[in-house]
């Protein structure tokens, strides 16, 4: 320990990717150049400039949604729930055509690990396509009432960290229902959602049923306000949830938001320990920690809390991070300058607070935005590093003696999205899991998902659910 | 001929299972519908409406971890018990609202069937919207419904049956709530936490207060341990939007308000709204 493998490096090739200098929006099925300005999208792993993306204003969202609203109106609203099932198809179809091409882009726009992009984010995005294709002849039988009507135009404000998979959470159930969408990506990560606009043309999906219009928050505010959006969906921060949930008050329109968390992975002194720390890695450096549902809470028993962590250190030394092209990295590049800023912060405010900080030791790149696979131990329930969620490759080290204390410390924080249970008890594990107030329990796993798996948040965490009969809730009246 | 005086009821709160007055000692005049005095009612103050959230949460884990066969045999008690006071609650509603005596009877018959299509609703509303999700995986993948939590409530006009349409299917569930009753109405609710109190219904699942909407609702829509609310019985849409924007605090689910018909038939809807989806994975192998 810690041991030392050479692996040769295993680069997928770029060459399958054409980015494009620079973007416009897609507005009413073609490309087109904004009234705003523009913004670059870099690489995280390397800062290189990647395109120059347009900046949609509040005009080019107008366009957007009146398209939105012409293609709902005249065309999609009118179709039968079979035909658009047959567009959700063939979408699915070419995004598994394309999936290389996808998952390049993916890694080199978000700075996340190849196997990753190509064995869960463009995969899932297909199969969260061809799930909902298949509900739009059928929603009738989705037990929302005998003839469950459309809502109208979708606005919907994605995040960074799992672009192409979270616009194929919003869209295809949207599409599924009878309505038209406006989509804004993450201003970090919008090539993919471009690519995306391509696989619409070329599954020759009537113009305006899908709008994409790239910006940062103003543009997303925008779509969100804008008067003639009868649904709003969006993931991303708590705070930007808050904003949106009194943005639309008083309003007509529905909302779903899928926000922030601080996921308790609880291991009891019976869990299989090896299992355990491979779903503990899992379930906070899976792409480098930014990931909403994250077991970036260790609760772990008292009596085998030192086993779990000589185990779990030996494991993090083993976790290879650099490029995200190379097939063999495990955590790849931090998503933005910014992102990696409030890491650091929010590392140095536990150190400051009193917990004992361990990082793996290993050589980081010395371009491109980087952080190392780390834990705190002897973290206390007041810690700001406990509390708030740090989106990144950190985590927080919490024991205790019994179940129901172990269930009182994974309640106690605002948010309640996810939680782990390890255990070989059966009933350990049902009655912890009945007692966690999240919306997501893995038990014995962590970070699967499926798109017939209903995923959503209890308190902070947001409301609403995505994937599954439940997803389709959101999408109909 | 001797006349016998009547012996007339003080209406309180009904907070945590007791009648207590306002904290605030404060009480407004009610009128029937010929605008003669009824009885003074508490004006239920913002420290009331906090005890009334303590109580509620301090209820929920109790009432939520009850199995959902016990918790509708409760809701079906506080049917029964209404049901033997239908006389009385016919008096109370011709008194408050001007109604003829068929009309009355109507209401008092539609909130027992009510509380009765609630009550067999408890250990059937998992198995409608709860499901086995078919994931990619060899996994075990189920999810079922949950209560929200805490749930403040503003309820409609309707004295009996107006309550009891909004406070039976968010209980039902396993939530507890917070409830301000009619403004103009408030008699009926508190003689209906009489029936509560002695339904088997555990002190603090309902709380009622009675006063003004506009002075208690903001202090229940911006209330940090409050998890949900209902804003049927708002009338006015700026009221509507400033609760709204403040429950957005700590994201509060939200029911706006809405006209209804309230002998219809009731949806899922008052209860799908205060449930929370729980999803649970687990690998299968041997």
């Amino acid at each position: 320990m810690p041991f030392e493998f050479e692996y040769s490096p295993a680069p997928e090739a770029r060459t399958v990717v054409d980015i494009k200098p620079s973007y416009g929006l897609f507005v009413n099925g073609e490309f087109v150049d904004g009234n705003g300005r523009s913004f670059k999208t870099v690489s995280p792993s390397t800062e290189e400039v990647l395109a120059e993306i347009a900046e949609a204003d509040e005009a080019d969202v107008d366009a957007a949604v009146k398209a939105a609203r012409r293609a709902y109106t005249r065309v999609w609203s009118k179709m039968s729930g079979a035909e658009r099932g047959k567009y959700l198809f063939r979408i699915a179809r070419i995004l598994q055509e394309r999936a290389r091409e996808f998952a390049v882009l993916e890694s080199i726009d978000n700075g996340k690990p190849i196997k990753e992009s190509r064995d869960v984010d463009v995969p899932l995005a297909a199969a969260h396509f061809f799930y909902y294709a298949g509900w739009a002849d059928k929603l009738e039988y989705a037990g929302l009432g005998p003839a469950p009507q459309p809502l109208g135009v979708a606005g919907q404000v994605i995040p960074w960290n799992f672009p192409l998979l979270m616009l194929a959470w919003k869209i295809a159930p949207a599409l599924a229902c009878g309505n038209t969408v406006v989509l804004k990506p993450a201003e970090t990560t919008p090539l993919t959602a471009l690519l995306f606009a391509e696989v619409c043309q070329q599954a020759d999906l009537p113009p305006g049923v899908v709008n994409i219009v790239t910006g940062a928050g103003e543009t997303g505010r925008a779509v969100v306000g804008h008067p003639d959006v009868d649904k709003v969906a969006f993931t991303g921060s708590t705070e930007v949830g808050k904003a949106i949930a009194r943005t639309v008050a008083g309003s007509r329109k529905k909302v779903t938001l899928e926000l922030g968390g601080k996921g308790a992975n609880i291991v009891f002194d019976d869990a299989p320990v090896d299992q355990a720390v491979e779903g503990i890695v899992n379930g906070i450096f899976f792409n480098q920690g930014h990931v909403c549902c994250a077991g970036s809470r260790l609760l772990v028993q008292e009596s085998v809390a030192d086993d779990v962590l000589t185990r779990l250190k030996r494991r993090m030394s083993t976790l290879r991070v650099g490029d995200p092209l190379d097939k063999n990295t495990d955590v790849g590049a931090i998503n933005s300058a910014e992102q990696l800023a409030k890491i650091r912060e929010l590392s140095e405010i536990g150190e400051a607070d009193g917990a004992g900080r361990w990082s793996v030791e290993c050589e980081l790149p010395s371009t491109g935005y980087w952080f190392a696979p780390t834990i705190f131990t002897g973290v206390t329930q007041a810690h700001r590093i406990a509390r708030e969620e740090i989106f990144g490759p950190v985590l927080s080290v919490i024991t205790f003696r019994t179940p129901k204390e172990a269930v009182e410390k994974a309640n106690n924080t605002p948010f309640g999205l996810s939680a782990g249970v390890w255990s070989d008890k059966g009933s350990r594990i049902l009655w912890t899991a009945s007692q966690l107030r999240a919306g997501v329990v893995w038990s014995n796993t962590f970070n699967k998902f499926d798109p017939a798996s209903p995923f959503g948040g209890y308190k902070e965490s947001g409301y609403g659910r995505e994937g599954g009969r439940h997803g389709l809730e959101a999408y109909l009246r | 001929m001797s006349t016998r005086l009547d012996v007339k009821k003080t209406y309180k709160l009904y907070i945590g299972g007791q009648f207590p007055r306002s904290e605030s000692g404060r009480s407004y005049v009610v009128n029937d519908a010929k605008g003669t005095f009824l009885a003074n009612a508490s004006q239920a103050s913002r420290k009331d409406a906090r005890d009334a959230v303590l109580a509620a949460r301090a209820a929920f884990g109790g009432w939520s971890g009850r199995t959902a066969y016990n918790r509708g045999q409760v809701v079906y008690r506080i049917a029964e018990v209404l049901e033997g006071r239908r006389d009385q609650f016919e008096a109370e509603l011709r008194a408050a609202e001007g109604l003829n005596a068929a009309k009355a009877r109507t209401y008092v018959d539609a909130a027992v069937d009510r509380l009765v299509w609630y009550a067999g609703w408890a250990d059937k509303i998992a198995q409608v919207t709860g499901s086995a999700n078919a994931v990619a995986g060899p996994y075990f993948n189920h999810s079922a419904p949950e209560p929200t939590g805490v749930v403040a409530i503003v309820a409609p006009s309707g004295p009996l049956l107006g309550l009891v349409s909004v406070v039976a299917p968010v209980i039902t569930t396993g939530n507890t709530c917070v409830v301000i009753a009619s403004e103009p109405h408030p008699l009926t609710a508190i003689t209906l936490g009489e029936v509560m109190a002695t339904s088997d219904l555990p002190g603090g699942v309902v709380n009622v207060l009675t006063g003004s909407v506009a002075e208690i609702a903001p202090w229940l829509a911006s209330h940090m341990d409050v998890n949900g609310l209902d804003l049927t019985g708002v009338a006015d849409p700026d009221l509507a939007r400033s609760l709204e924007e403040a429950a957005a605090d700590n994201l509060k689910r939200v029911r706006r308000p809405g006209v209804e018909d309230l002998l219809a038939a009731p949806a899922l809807d008052r209860m799908t709204t205060f449930l929370e989806t729980k999803t649970v994975w687990h690998p299968m192998g041997i």
